[in-house]
């Protein structure tokens, strides 16, 4: 299948400790696994602890870029908290970028010792919604809870992203990936993570 | 698909590498710890030393007995191990010995940027520097036979967009076992001033093998009109930019891989190829500045040339959040174009006009936080606590890990002074013989517990032989947590998770007939009369505030559920002015907005009972009974 963008970039923006390099490696093996020329950049460490976090994903059917991606650039933003959503869509997205976001809020210490002020959920939700092409709301952490684990909320997450079907690829490929990343109830609870992100948008 | 880290661990396999010593650093922690996983399989010795010099040392001994050795660690470990390593050329080494040194510009896991490629040339060491997962792979196999050809060890630059970016690797064949030398001790290997000369000769060997290097590669049109010298992960970029901005049969790019020393002859006839050079390269402009030396002294040959780069300041320095020395594709593209007069602009112009139409919002910054349940906010409480009880204007030393963070709101911006490993307790040791000089201030020093045994030591001992005077907290959460929980020598624990013999701090610190308190930092109100009492004590005191890393407890523990009692709370009424949430600012502790009172994220909630010790109104409550890591709220 060929991309409407080559290379195609995708960015997985959270909050440190919310599981983005999981997240992003499920996603980029399972496009590897599918013949894509695929660069995966991210930043970790101890200060990403409670920081801002974003990975680049980019697939190409022509070669490997870089691994990161311009500003501007970013077709899919996969979003793990509204704040970083926003923070994140207004410097690399694309004139056609689409967003799918877990839009419960993780407060900044900034915040939780009132040096400056959440902007709210609902004005960060209607500004991406002016700036999208197509918002996709995902009750992520309420869906990890009954999955087991509310902490699996970025592979509920990764599962939403697989059912919109916006960068086509076969379901299994991100089973696979899955099934090679975690064993035993971890397995269990991030598989039914997948499916109830999966279930979650399906006829959206 | 591999990280740049791993596919070094790959290139050390498929090189037949059986010996592999590091002190862990980011961004190349994973290294070793790849090759720790598949250690007993294949035969390979692993090794997290004391620190980056042991470990230098450790994997030296390996190649002097012919064996293939691999020495890791990250660019401010390679100070620590400098001393060492400027005596390697001398000595010569045998068995092929790379050492892979990770640079971290926008030092997004370090405290400074710091560019490696600035200590090969005193210490007369090659350095290569690879653009990909791919290239990394391919080069540590490599680098390995230039070390045994040359006789040298071979330092492979790294950054953090090669060792945390993964891509596809085309992977090799790994050199079996049988077949891999058995080690033997013939030779000697002495180091003295007199062999400073064939330091010189193995460095004019390794000039042909560098020229043949398959690694530098020019592309482009044979007589371009501008030609982008670069190395790195700058690579990709450079491509990139020349793709966007369409400018293929005007622009070559020369890809120096053997950076130092330069591969003469090739830079040369590259140099020919265009008068105008552009540099893209991350952190200083140490390519720039070893082209314009290797120009200069062939004027005649490649006429006259203008170069541009962050000298002329075509490449401009972008600071960025944490630094200055990060190299990105819209930084490349935007020198690219401007030195070619195309106008260029970043971003999306369609989503710039919208956003002109969006009501204005302040975006908070999110500063990095001592996690939820985090024993070094307890222990940073009950210190902050301790010195405004004590009144003297105490002055707080601090070090290198996860407390660092107290120099930040996290911890209560505690710490005045931050340096490098083991300096906080080296300068405490100054400052407490100042004393004699009239300071009245006293002196108190934070070190964690795999920093104290990195370069504290001496220290302390330095501090008992002069009679210095201070207080040394050592934050013991029973690992080196920073960089992902690896094993250091109280742990008991080797690299491949067999048992090792621990060497306990507290017998440690006995042994140097130091007073030694041990307290638990969750008890916060004995930690803050202790620190009371100790300060009050004088002398050189150490106290140690032992309790394992939060994030090794969430993942290993039941933990209890902790709640706040919203009838108990009373909200902004209590003049507690939202302690939980805003002074002891746990990440877990959060404000409710609807309801106006105290909440506990449950999700991030470990259950440690720090914060239901400290409310004023008792208003947080720990269930005795044990939950598994989910949640009912």
């Amino acid at each position: 299948m060929t991309l409407v963008h080559d290379p195609f970039n995708i960015i997985i923006a959270g909050v440190g400790g919310q599981g983005n390099i999981l997240s992003s490696g499920l996603i980029s093996r399972a496009f590897c696994e599918e013949g894509y020329m695929v660069s995966v950049g991210e930043t970790y460490g101890a200060t990403q602890r409670g920081g801002s976090v974003i990975s680049h994903i980019r697939l190409s059917r022509k070669k490997s870029y870089g691994p990161l991606i311009p500003l501007g650039q970013c077709h899919v933003i996969v979003g793990f908290e509204p704040l970083e959503v926003y923070r994140i869509l207004r410097d690399y997205g694309h004139d056609t970028v689409r967003v799918i976001t877990n839009d419960r809020p993780f407060y900044p210490l900034d915040v939780l010792q009132k040096r400056s002020k959440y902007p709210g959920v609902d004005p960060l939700i209607s500004s991406i919604e002016v700036l999208a092409r197509d918002l996709e709301i995902v009750k992520g952490t309420d869906l990890a809870k009954k999955a087991g684990n509310p902490k699996a909320q970025n592979v509920v997450m990764v599962g939403a992203f697989c059912g919109l079907n916006w960068v086509p690829l076969p379901k299994e490929r991100f089973l696979k990936a899955i099934e090679e990343t975690f064993s035993g109830t971890r397995l269990e609870i991030n598989k039914w993570a997948f499916e109830l992100g999966y279930e979650s948008v399906m006829g959206h | 698909m591999l990280s740049g880290n791993e596919a070094a661990a790959r290139g050390a396999l498929e090189a037949g590498v059986q010996w592999v010593a590091s002190y862990p650093g980011s961004p190349s922690v994973q290294i070793l710890e790849c090759l720790a996983a598949v250690a007993r399989e294949r035969g390979i010795y692993a090794e997290w030393s004391i620190n980056e010099k042991v470990a230098l040392e450790v994997a030296t001994a390996a190649s002097f007995a012919g064996m293939r050795a691999l020495c890791v660690m990250k660019a401010d470990g390679l100070n620590v191990a400098m001393d060492f390593l400027t005596t390697l050329p001398l000595s010569g080494t045998k068995g092929g010995l790379v050492i892979v040194v990770s640079d971290d510009p926008g030092a997004h896991s370090s405290i400074k940027e710091e560019d490696t490629r600035y200590l090969a040339p005193p210490a007369h060491v090659p350095l290569l520097e690879p653009t990909s997962p791919q290239e990394t792979k391919d080069m540590l196999v490599w680098a390995y036979g230039v070390s045994e050809k040359v006789g040298l060890p071979i330092i492979v630059r790294l950054v953090t967009r090669i060792c945390h970016a993964r891509g596809v690797v085309e992977l090799g064949a790994i050199r079996p076992g049988e077949g891999l030398p058995i080690p033997t001790l013939q030779e000697t290997f002495i180091t003295a001033a007199r062999f400073h000369p064939d330091a010189h000769q193995r460095l004019d060997l390794i000039q042909d093998l560098f020229v043949a290097s398959p690694f530098n590669l020019y592309t482009g049109p044979e007589k371009p009109e501008l030609s982008i010298f670069v190395s790195g992960v700058s690579y990709g970029y450079a491509l990139e930019a020349i793709e966007r901005l369409g400018v293929e049969e005007r622009v070559g790019i020369f890809k120096i891989a053997t950076v130092w020393p330069l591969p003469e002859e090739l830079a040369i006839e590259n140099l020919k190829r265009s008068d105008q050079i552009l540099f893209l390269e991350e952190i200083e402009p140490f390519l720039e500045d070893q082209i314009k030396a290797l120009a200069a002294q062939n004027w005649d040959g490649v006429g006259p040339l203008t170069f541009m780069g962050k000298r002329s300041g075509d490449v401009p320095w972008v600071v960025k959040s944490r630094g200055m020395g990060e190299m990105d594709p819209d930084i490349a593209t935007r020198a690219l174009a401007s030195t070619l007069n195309i106008d260029f602009q970043s971003g999306s112009a369609r989503l710039k006009e919208k956003m002109d139409h969006l009501p204005e919002m302040d975006l908070p910054l999110r500063f990095p936080n001592l996690c939820a349940g985090c024993p070094h906010r307890a222990s940073y409480w009950a210190i902050k606590t301790a010195l405004a009880m004590d009144g003297r204007g105490v002055f707080t030393l601090g070090d290198i890990g996860c407390y660092t963070l107290g120099v930040l709101p996290s911890g209560y911006e505690t710490l005045r002074t931050v340096h490098s490993m083991g300096s906080g307790v080296g300068l405490a040791s100054g400052f407490g013989k100042l004393k004699g000089m009239g300071l009245e201030q006293p002196t108190l020093a934070v070190i964690g517990d795999s920093t104290l045994y990195h370069a504290g030591i001496p220290p302390l001992i330095n501090a008992k032989n002069t009679g210095s005077e201070y207080l040394c907290i050592i934050l013991d959460n029973e690992t080196t947590a920073m960089t992902g929980h690896q094993p250091h020598p109280g742990s008991g624990l080797t690299a491949i998770g067999e048992r090792a013999t621990p060497v306990p701090l507290a017998e440690l610190i006995r042994s140097l007939d130091i007073p030694l308190t041990i307290r638990d930092p969750y008890q916060v109100q004995e930690t803050i009369e202790t620190i009371l009492d100790l300060l009050k004590k004088g002398d050189l005191q150490v106290l140690l505030l032992r309790r394992e890393c939060a994030l090794k407890r969430s993942e290993e523990e039941l933990t209890p559920r902790v709640y706040v009692d919203q009838e108990r709370c009373l909200g902004d009424a209590c003049g507690c002015s939202r302690f939980c949430s805003r002074v002891f600012s746990c990440p877990a502790n959060i404000w409710d907005e609807d309801a106006c009172k105290a909440r506990i994220d449950e999700v991030l909630c470990i259950g440690c009972g720090v914060c239901a010790a400290l409310c004023p109104e008792g208003a947080i409550v720990v269930e005795s009974e044990r939950r598994e890591n989910d949640v009912s709220s």
